[in-house]
């Protein structure tokens, strides 16, 4: 069925009798030419673009829980595609471009937004390292504007601007970046990629994988073996548990990162805003409530739960760039887990074993980059070399010493 | 979380500054090894969702490395060990 204002208009007329289930609900065949792991944001996305990009058909995607039931559904919704390095911008920007023609895409509103995005500059170095990466943008096409402080100011009048340790200077600002509703995401993926005949099998968790003379042949699930040509790994957060079906070590931790929302306020942020010094940054839903987090809890974890000393220190950065939510009150906090690779920057790569691809390590900023995620994953499991865009995403990276340290902190598991 | 020190009992694990994998502690020869141990060594990880042997440093207190053996579900701490123990028990001697 596609969607369209007229539909709406004659399910209206019609007692809405003529809405149907989004997507199926099939038993998995016996095999297929392609199966990704992970029916997240990635996964559903890789799915689409193989079946509508690439031509392919017989594709499965297994999920151990519900559709979109992790970090598609936990994230804080941003999108931006304002990176300084070459490994990065062009992905990123691509992404970007996607996420401007998704929802004509694949016929589902997904509430994107540009909105813009700013991130606040305290200090002149701070204003230099925000117009070279400014610049950088500018280069990619993505577009950026340096803003001083009187612009700032006109926007938010009511950030504190003379707080005595990080007054606010200016701001460096993407106007494309903004907020998309994530979970619809999410289910346009699945929609889209159901009616194009992929299998979208749910509680199916992958328990092994059948590897025979360094070739994959299929995956053992608590729905039994299912054979399959090719297999693609998208379950960020738990790479490292599902890879070590095919006894690989990743260059990764497991790090929980929380997020929260206030109660509904009236309109007081119609961007989004980061505040890099002070470990916070914040939008507003379309409900009206805050929407902002911080760092992860720094620690290896699985459980999708944080615990309150993080809570004290996001609400603090809060608090030092808006007073004015002193008495605000938090409405849900939330945790997810985040696949933090030694250099922050996300790998998407063939791996040792014939026919097995991995898509993870995505850090903090898995969800911005699903289109693009998806689309180069795609790429890879159909043509076997990278997407021009993510050719730098590679296991090997660590061991040549081509790390993609956008910050240029060195290679440690807690970067961003 | 709470961290039974060994020596100074219950102490808040904000008062520690967290490294990462005990198998830290255990880095191969820079001068035998090759580049591809050091690779593992650096930036391999087993990453287990289960019992995980981490160290933490416990930067607020007596500045003592600790072994600690905690499980990445459910952030139940099992066993802490001063790093120095654990080192030693391994045929280190600093």
């Amino acid at each position: 069925m596609r969607y369209s204002g007229f539909r709406v208009i004659a399910e209206a007329l019609t007692g809405h009798k003529g809405w149907k289930p989004v997507w199926r609900d099939p038993t998995p065949q016996a095999e297929y030419d392609y199966i990704i792991i992970g029916g997240g944001g990635h996964g559903l996305a890789t799915a689409y673009y193989l079946a509508k990009e690439f031509g392919q058909a017989r594709i499965a995607v297994l999920e151990k829980g519900y559709l979109g039931g992790g970090n598609v559904g936990r994230n804080t919704t941003i999108i931006r595609s304002n990176y300084l390095l070459d490994g990065n911008e062009p992905f990123y920007e691509f992404s970007l471009k996607l996420w401007e023609g998704l929802e004509q895409d694949f016929n589902y509103n997904a509430m994107v937004s540009q909105r813009g995005i700013i991130n606040l500059i305290h200090t002149d170095a701070q204003r230099d390292a925000a117009t070279r990466r400014g610049n950088a943008m500018i280069l990619h096409g993505a577009g950026a504007r340096l803003l001083n402080r009187d612009e700032v100011r006109a926007m938010y009048p009511w950030l504190n601007f003379d707080n005595a340790r990080f007054p606010i200077k200016g701001a460096l600002m993407q106007p494309r970046g903004g907020t998309v509703r994530h979970d619809a995401v999410a289910w346009g993926y699945a929609r889209g990629a159901d009616m194009r005949g992929v299998d979208l099998i749910q509680n199916c968790e992958v328990t092994g994988m059948r590897i025979e003379n360094g070739r994959i042949r299929g995956v053992e699930t608590s729905r039994g073996f299912i054979g399959a040509k090719k297999v693609g790994v998208a379950v960020a957060g738990s790479s490292s548990k599902v890879m070590a079906h095919a006894g690989m070590r990743l260059p990764m931790e497991s790090h929980v990162l929380q997020a929260f929302v206030s109660e509904g306020l009236k309109p007081l942020i119609d961007g989004v805003m980061t505040f890099g010094a002070g470990h916070f940054y914040v939008s507003q839903s379309d409900k009206g409530g805050l929407v902002f987090g911080g760092d992860i809890d720094g620690y290896n974890s699985y459980a999708q739960r944080g615990n309150l000393p993080v809570i004290e220190d996001v609400a603090e950065g809060g608090m030092a760039l808006m007073p004015a939510i002193g008495r605000v009150r938090l409405l849900r906090t939330w945790g997810g887990i985040m696949d933090m690779s030694m250099d922050g920057s996300p790998i998407i790569d063939k791996t040792p074993v014939e026919g097995l691809y991995f898509n993870g390590g995505w850090c903090y900023g898995g969800f911005k980059a699903t289109p693009a995620s998806g689309w180069a994953f795609a790429h890879l499991l159909v043509k076997d070399e990278p997407h021009k865009t993510a050719t730098a995403y590679r296991f090997d990276r660590f061991l040549k010493g081509l790390m993609i340290d956008e910050k240029g902190q060195g290679a440690q598991p807690n970067l961003h | 979380m709470i961290i039974h020190h060994p020596i100074l009992g219950p102490r808040d694990a904000q008062e520690f500054v967290y490294l990462g994998d005990a198998s830290l502690i255990e880095r191969p020869d820079g001068m035998t090894a090759g580049v591809e141990v050091f690779h593992e060594y650096l930036y391999q990880r087993t990453n287990p969702a289960g019992e995980h042997r981490e160290l933490w440093y416990h930067e607020q207190g007596d500045r003592s490395w600790l072994v600690v053996t905690r499980n990445t579900v459910t952030h139940e701490i099992t066993r802490v060990e001063l790093a120095r123990d654990v080192a030693r028990s391994k045929g280190r001697s600093k």
